[in-house]
C-alpha cells in the first residue's frame, strides 16, 4: 500500500469514528453530558464560520455576535408566528445571509483596527434596534419562545441533532472551501492583499463570500439556541463574547485549518466548564487569563504548538535513556 | 432658546469626552493597538476618586494627579510586562490579549467594588450657573474645562519635551527612531502608561458628573472609538473636535429621537463614517 492511500484510509477511518461518536453520543449520555454536547457543536458551528473571514481571509471580524442574535430573534419570531421550527431556523440563515451580503458591502473596504470596529458595532447597533421594537421582540423584556411539544429528553436530543446538522454543514463547506479556488483565493487574501489583487483574484467577491459563509451558519445556530432554551434578550442574544469565543477556539485549535475550531471548540469548552463549575465568581477573569495566556504561549495554536514537538523530543529522550540503562543481551 | 441650551450642554459633554479619548487615540496612533482595556481604566480611575472623596474627605477634582500616578504605573506595567511580547502582531492577536486583560480587570473590579452604580456626591454641590434662562451645572463647567486643561498639558507635552518628541517620533516610523537611538519598546510602555493616565483623569472627571460601575466600561469605550473615527486617529485637534461633536450629537440625538437612541445615533455615524470616510473627518490618509 502506498503511502499516500494509507493516509488517506487513516483519515477516511478517523472520520467515521468520529461520525459514529457523535450520531452515537446521546444514547450514551445523560441529560448534562447532552446539553454540553449541544453547546460544543454550537461553538463548534461559530469558530468553524469565524474561520472562513477571520482564519482563511485572515480579516479580525467580531460580527459573529450581530449574526448569532440576529439569527435568535429571526427564528424566535418566525417561530412564534407558527412556522415550524426547522423551516424557521433555515429561514433565519437566509435572513443572516442576505444581511450579510449588504454589510459585507459596506465594510469589507476597510482593514484592520477599522474593520474590526467596524464589526464590532454592528452588534451594538442591531442590539439597540432590537431594544427599540418592542412590540415586535418584546424589547429589554426580552422574547418567550413557544415550548415545542416532546419530552425532555427527546427535545434535548432533538436539539442537539439539530446543532449536531448545522455544524455539520459548516465542517463540509470548511472541508470542501479547503480545496477550492476561493479558498486558495483566501489563502492568499489573507497572506498579502495587493499581492491577491495583482494574481487577478476579485478580493472584493471574495471576502464577500467568506464574510457570507460566516455568517449563515452562525444565524442559524443562534436561531436553534433560541428554541432550545426558550427565552432570549438583546444583552443575551449579542453579547460581545459571542463574537469573541469562537476567535478563541479558532486560535487554540490553530486558524485557517479545517479541523481546529472544532478542536478549538472542544478544548475550549471543557475549560469553560471547568471554570464555571469551580469559580463561579471570577470566571470570565479565568477566561481572561486563558486567552492572555493563549496569545502570549500558544499564538499558533495547540495543533501546531512547539511545546508538542518539545514534549516529544522530551520523550524520545526518556525512551533513549530508558534504552541505554537497559543491559545490552 | 432651547437648541442653544441643548449645545451649551453638548459641549460641555464634548469637552469631557475629549479627554476620555484621548488617551485611547495617543495609544492606537502610537502602539498600533486598540486598547479594550481604555474603558476599565477610567473606572478604575472613577472609583479611586469615588473612595478617595468617601473615605478621605479628598475632592475628585484634586484627586486627578493621584490617581493618574497609580494608573500610570499600572499602565507600564501591563505594557512593559505583558503587551510589549506582542508589538507588531496582527491586529487580531492585539486586540484579543487586550480583550483578554479586561475581563481579567472588568471581573476584579466587579469582585472588589459589586457591580452597584455610584456617583460622588459633592457637599455642598456647586450649584447651577444662570445667564438669562440658560443653567449651566457648574461641576460640568469646571470638568470640562480641568478636561481641557488636561489635554492641553499632554498636547505640550508632546510638542515641547524630549520624551514627548520620542513619543512622536515612534509614531511617525519606528525604525527610523530606533535608529535614532530611542528605546521603542520603553516609549511604548511610556505612552501607553500615558494613555492610562488620562484614563485615570477622564474618571476622575466623570465619577461627578456619570453613575459609574464595572459594568459600563464598555459604554465609555464605544465612545472613545467613536471620537477617535470621528476626529481622525492620532490628531490632538481631532480629537477635541470629535470629543465636541459626539457631545453634540449625543445631545441633539436625545432631543430628537428620545434618550433611548442616543448612543445608537453615535454608532451609525460611526458606521457612515468608517464606509465612506474611514481615516475620519480631520485623519491623514495613509493609516490603517
Amino acid at each position: 500500500m502506498s503511502k499516500l492511500v494509507r493516509s488517506k484510509l487513516i483519515g477516511f477511518v478517523t472520520a467515521l469514528v468520529f461520525l459514529a461518536v457523535f450520531l452515537l453520543f446521546p444514547w450514551f449520555a445523560n441529560n448534562y453530558l447532552l446539553r454540553l454536547g449541544t453547546t460544543m457543536l454550537m461553538y463548534s458551528a461559530l469558530a468553524l464560520s469565524w474561520n472562513f473571514i477571520g482564519g482563511f481571509a485572515g480579516y479580525p471580524s467580531f460580527a459573529t455576535a450581530a449574526f448569532f442574535g440576529l439569527g435568535a430573534y429571526a427564528g424566535g419570531i418566525l417561530q412564534n408566528k407558527g412556522i415550524p421550527a426547522p423551516l424557521a431556523w433555515l429561514s433565519a440563515g437566509l435572513l443572516v445571509l442576505i444581511f450579510a451580503v449588504v454589510v459585507g458591502r459596506m465594510i469589507l473596504h476597510l482593514k484592520g483596527h477599522y474593520f474590526a470596529i467596524a464589526s464590532l458595532v454592528i452588534a451594538d447597533v442591531l442590539r439597540e434596534v432590537i431594544n427599540g421594537m418592542t412590540d415586535l421582540t418584546g424589547g429589554g423584556m426580552g422574547l418567550n419562545l413557544a415550548a415545542l411539544k416532546m419530552g425532555v429528553t427527546q427535545q434535548a436530543q432533538f436539539f442537539y441533532f439539530s446543532m449536531l446538522t448545522v455544524a455539520g454543514f459548516a465542517l463540509i463547506t470548511t472541508l470542501l472551501l479547503d480545496r477550492s479556488r476561493l479558498g486558495f483565493g483566501l489563502r492568499c487574501i489573507e497572506q498579502n492583499e495587493d499581492a491577491a489583487v495583482r494574481i487577478g483574484i476579485n478580493t472584493a467577491h471574495f471576502k464577500t463570500a467568506a464574510f457570507v459563509l460566516s455568517s449563515t451558519f452562525v444565524g442559524m445556530a443562534g436561531a436553534v439556541y433560541a428554541s432550545w432554551t426558550g427565552y432570549i434578550d438583546p444583552g443575551e442574544a449579542f453579547e460581545v463574547l459571542i463574537s469573541v469565543k469562537p476567535i478563541v477556539m479558532t486560535l487554540l485549535g490553530g486558524a485557517g485549518t479545517a479541523l481546529g475550531p472544532v478542536y478549538g471548540a472542544f478544548l475550549f469548552l471543557v475549560l469553560e466548564e471547568t471554570v464555571w463549575r469551580n469559580f463561579l465568581n471570577i470566571h470570565s477573569g479565568v477566561l481572561g487569563l486563558l486567552v492572555v495566556l493563549l496569545i502570549l504561549f500558544l499564538p499558533r495554536g495547540i495543533l501546531q504548538a512547539s511545546l508538542w514537538s518539545a514534549l516529544g523530543r522530551l520523550g524520545l529522550r526518556m525512551i533513549e535513556v530508558i534504552r541505554r540503562q537497559r543491559p545490552q543481551s | 432658546m432651547l437648541s442653544l441650551q441643548i449645545l451649551i450642554n453638548g459641549i460641555l459633554l464634548g469637552g469631557l469626552y475629549s479627554c476620555i479619548a484621548v488617551g485611547f487615540s495617543l495609544v492606537w496612533g502610537v502602539l498600533n493597538i486598540i486598547n479594550i482595556l481604555h474603558g476599565s481604566m477610567m473606572i478604575l480611575g472613577a472609583y479611586t476618586a469615588f473612595f478617595a472623596y468617601s473615605q478621605l474627605g479628598i475632592h475628585p477634582f484634586a484627586f486627578i494627579p493621584i490617581a493618574g500616578v497609580v494608573l500610570f504605573i499600572f499602565g507600564y506595567g501591563l505594557q512593559a510586562g505583558i503587551i510589549n511580547r506582542v508589538m507588531g502582531a496582527p491586529v487580531l492577536i492585539t486586540l484579543t490579549l487586550t480583550f483578554g486583560l479586561n475581563l481579567m480587570l472588568d471581573n476584579a473590579m466587579l469582585v472588589a467594588f459589586k457591580a452597584d452604580y455610584r456617583k460622588v456626591t459633592l457637599d455642598p454641590p456647586l450649584g447651577i450657573l444662570e445667564l438669562g434662562s440658560l443653567l449651566i451645572p457648574i461641576d460640568r463647567l469646571y470638568a470640562m474645562l480641568l478636561a481641557l486643561v488636561l489635554v492641553g498639558c499632554l498636547y505640550a507635552i508632546l510638542r515641547a519635551t524630549k520624551i514627548g518628541r520620542a513619543i512622536v517620533a515612534v509614531r511617525m516610523d519606528r525604525d527610523a527612531a530606533a535608529l535614532m537611538g530611542v528605546e521603542v519598546k520603553q516609549i511604548y510602555a511610556v505612552t501607553f502608561a500615558t494613555g492610562a493616565f488620562m484614563a485615570g483623569a477622564a474618571g476622575c472627571l466623570m465619577s461627578v458628573i456619570f453613575p459609574i460601575s464595572p459594568l459600563t466600561s464598555n459604554a465609555f469605550l464605544g465612545k472613545a472609538f467613536v471620537i477617535c473615527v470621528l476626529g481622525g486617529l492620532g490628531s490632538m485637534p481631532g480629537v477635541m473636535i470629535g470629543g465636541i461633536l459626539l457631545g453634540l450629537l449625543e445631545s441633539f440625538g436625545t432631543l430628537w429621537l428620545g434618550p433611548d437612541f442616543s448612543t445608537t445615533i453615535a454608532f451609525v455615524v460611526l458606521l457612515t463614517l468608517l464606509m465612506f470616510r474611514p481615516t475620519g473627518l480631520l485623519g491623514k490618509r495613509g493609516f490603517e
